[in-house]
């Protein structure tokens, strides 16, 4: 009995090691394809390079005349940060009103808010992009972060409102008690408990503006005005399949930091999808 | 309290959501107002909006043979795409809770996935590794097999997408992961003393503890692949291909409204989206009444 145990324990080892190597690997690839010579990249097989080199880190770095992937970094790191600090401003306040305060339409609202959780982006887009064309912001980052300071990723403030209504009621009455304000309170004691709910938050804030691909195609045009992943879109766009060496290379810079990101604060993206997705 | 104190703190509370409300009103309510009323019409961003009817609409279902291959491409992706993501899913999460020794690590590798999958980068990697040369060939030529040019061939570029889509299986998985930590062990030893095996109890006590879980995974999975874009746009160069065959809805939407300027046709696409969507979620939560469990009883 003991040893058919160990024997199915170790099948299932071995399986889900087989899955997670399989599943590594293209990433992998990436990596030690991105650190070898052009001419190795299709013939050697193998994670190891034989010869390593950094010479498609410098090509790519330069994709075109007069830029660098550095101002496309500096333009998504920018972008990134605005929504992060946006999102924790409008979406807690928002959270706050909805789960602690009492105000007229409060129910209507709150079923309006869950309401566009899964609107699809498609049904403002057209709308949305004649505004800020008539604003004259197409190109400019503003079309990419002023609509966070209006709390519009609803998920956020679910997310913020189940966590707040989790906090005991006690601490705000005590505060009342001691002549604190609404505003106080928030400031006071709900922002302060609420820290995990603002990290997981602020990583998820960051990781999908600096993965998003669709909105920052569709405002920003200049190449200055690149993000990463526009930048590595240019690749496509300039030449055919000549040069993947820097192609591979800059894909795996783009990744990095959500890579580092995930490997920081790994506990609160865990548990954020978890817990989301059992409350959902 | 007292009615002045009140209407005081219904003041403040409105100052908090406040930004919400010029959101919800600019950039969400209006904006789909507003997008109703142009799918009625012809636009194009520099003239003023033409009112032609149910014109755009005429044309979608009866005229315009590249979006029925777009229904086509994004029904065939999800069908195929999401069950085989969740049964993924489950199976590991399965395995994973028999609490093996470094479970944080093994949750790590698979997640990862999840977590770059959407991006550019792993788009062109995936461009690159079905190519003719690329290295599913390689791999494939160990056993002798001879590939294809798996992106370029309109028989396959779709089935290079729904892998890339079930290889993120892993998000969905930490969320069944979660929803099995929730069903009490107690359960499961109740039905040991009553005599039933492991499958009559992941028959009879794991898949309905797990219903819920299952449903939201389901629901979350469908709207997400109804709107799945960026693999396909890096893959297809932008253009759906070869022969629409990674024509996905929400490309061809974006062509329409960015790329042909027909931005009242792209509005109409964004409705129909939306209906569409709306009835899928709602057959779904129909039928969840016959096959998803709630603990606290009276159905949901």
């Amino acid at each position: 009995m003991i040893v058919k145990r160990r024997v199915q324990k170790a099948f299932v080892y071995l399986f889900v090691s087989l899955i997670g190597i399989l599943m590594l690997y293209p990433v992998l690839w990436l990596l030690s394809s991105s650190l070898k010579p052009e001419a190795l990249i299709f013939s050697q097989q193998g994670l190891w390079p034989k010869e390593f080199t950094l010479e498609n880190y410098a090509k790519g770095w330069y994709v075109i005349k007069d830029l660098s992937f550095g101002t496309f970094f500096k333009n998504s790191l920018f972008l990134s940060s605005i929504n992060v600090i946006a999102n924790l401003i409008s979406c807690s306040m928002v959270a706050y009103a909805f789960a602690r305060l009492q105000f007229p339409l409060k129910k209507l609202w709150f079923v309006c808010m869950l309401g566009t959780l899964m609107l699809p982006v498609h049904v403002t887009l057209v709308p949305q992009y004649a505004i800020f064309h008539y604003l004259d912001w197409i190109d400019t980052f503003l079309p990419l972060t002023v609509p966070k300071f209006f709390a519009t990723d609803a998920f956020f403030i679910f997310l913020m409102v189940q966590f707040i209504r989790g906090i005991p009621r006690d601490l705000d009455e005590s505060a009342i008690m001691d002549g604190c304000g609404i505003f106080r309170i928030y400031l006071r004691i709900i922002l302060p408990l609420a820290t995990p709910v603002l990290i997981t938050t602020a990583i998820f804030s960051f990781i999908w503006t600096w993965d998003d691909f669709f909105s920052q195609m569709l405002y920003l045009n200049t190449t200055s005005n690149y993000t990463v992943t526009l930048g590595l879109k240019l690749f496509l766009d300039s030449q055919g399949q000549s040069a993947w060496g820097p192609m591979f290379a800059m894909s795996i810079l783009s990744i990095l930091p959500i890579t580092i990101i995930f490997f920081l604060f790994q506990k609160y993206i865990v548990e954020g999808i978890a817990t989301t997705g059992i409350k959902g | 309290m007292s009615l002045r104190a009140k209407t005081k703190n219904s003041l403040i509370a409105y100052g908090f959501l406040t930004p919400w409300l010029i959101g919800f009103f600019g950039l969400v309510l209006g904006p789909m107002i507003a997008s109703l009323y142009l799918s009625f019409t012809h636009y194009n961003l520099l003239n003023a909006p033409q009112w032609i009817g149910l014109e755009n609409y005429k044309n979608m279902f009866f005229d315009d043979d590249n979006f029925w291959d777009s229904v086509h491409v994004t029904a065939k992706f999800v069908v195929l795409s999401v069950p085989t993501q969740l049964l993924s899913a489950l199976l590991v999460a399965l395995l994973l809770k028999k609490g093996l020794k470094g479970i944080g690590i093994y949750r790590t590798i698979y997640y990862l996935p999840s977590l770059l999958g959407g991006s550019v980068a792993i788009a062109i990697l995936w461009r690159n590794m079905f190519d003719s040369n690329g290295l599913v060939n390689s791999f494939l030529s160990l056993f002798g097999i001879e590939g294809k040019a798996w992106i370029s061939h309109p028989d396959y570029a779709l089935y290079t997408l729904v892998i890339l889509s079930i290889w993120q299986f892993g998000a969905s998985m930490i969320i069944f992961l979660a929803g099995l930590k929730q069903i009490p062990e107690n359960l499961y030893e109740a039905a040991e003393i009553d005599g039933a095996n492991k499958f009559q109890s992941f028959i009879h006590i794991t898949m309905p503890m797990l219903s819920p879980v299952i449903f939201f995974n389901l629901v979350m999975e469908v709207i997400k692949s109804l709107q799945a874009f960026t693999s396909a746009y890096i893959i297809s160069g932008g253009t759906g291909g070869p022969i629409n065959s990674t024509l996905f809805y929400t490309l061809y939407l974006y062509q329409n409204g960015f790329s042909f300027f027909n931005m009242g046709y792209a509005a109409a696409m964004a409705w129909v989206l939306v209906l569409v969507l709306a009835i899928i979620t709602g057959i779904l939560f129909i039928t969840s009444r016959y096959w998803v469990y709630y603990e606290d009883g009276g159905g949901k």
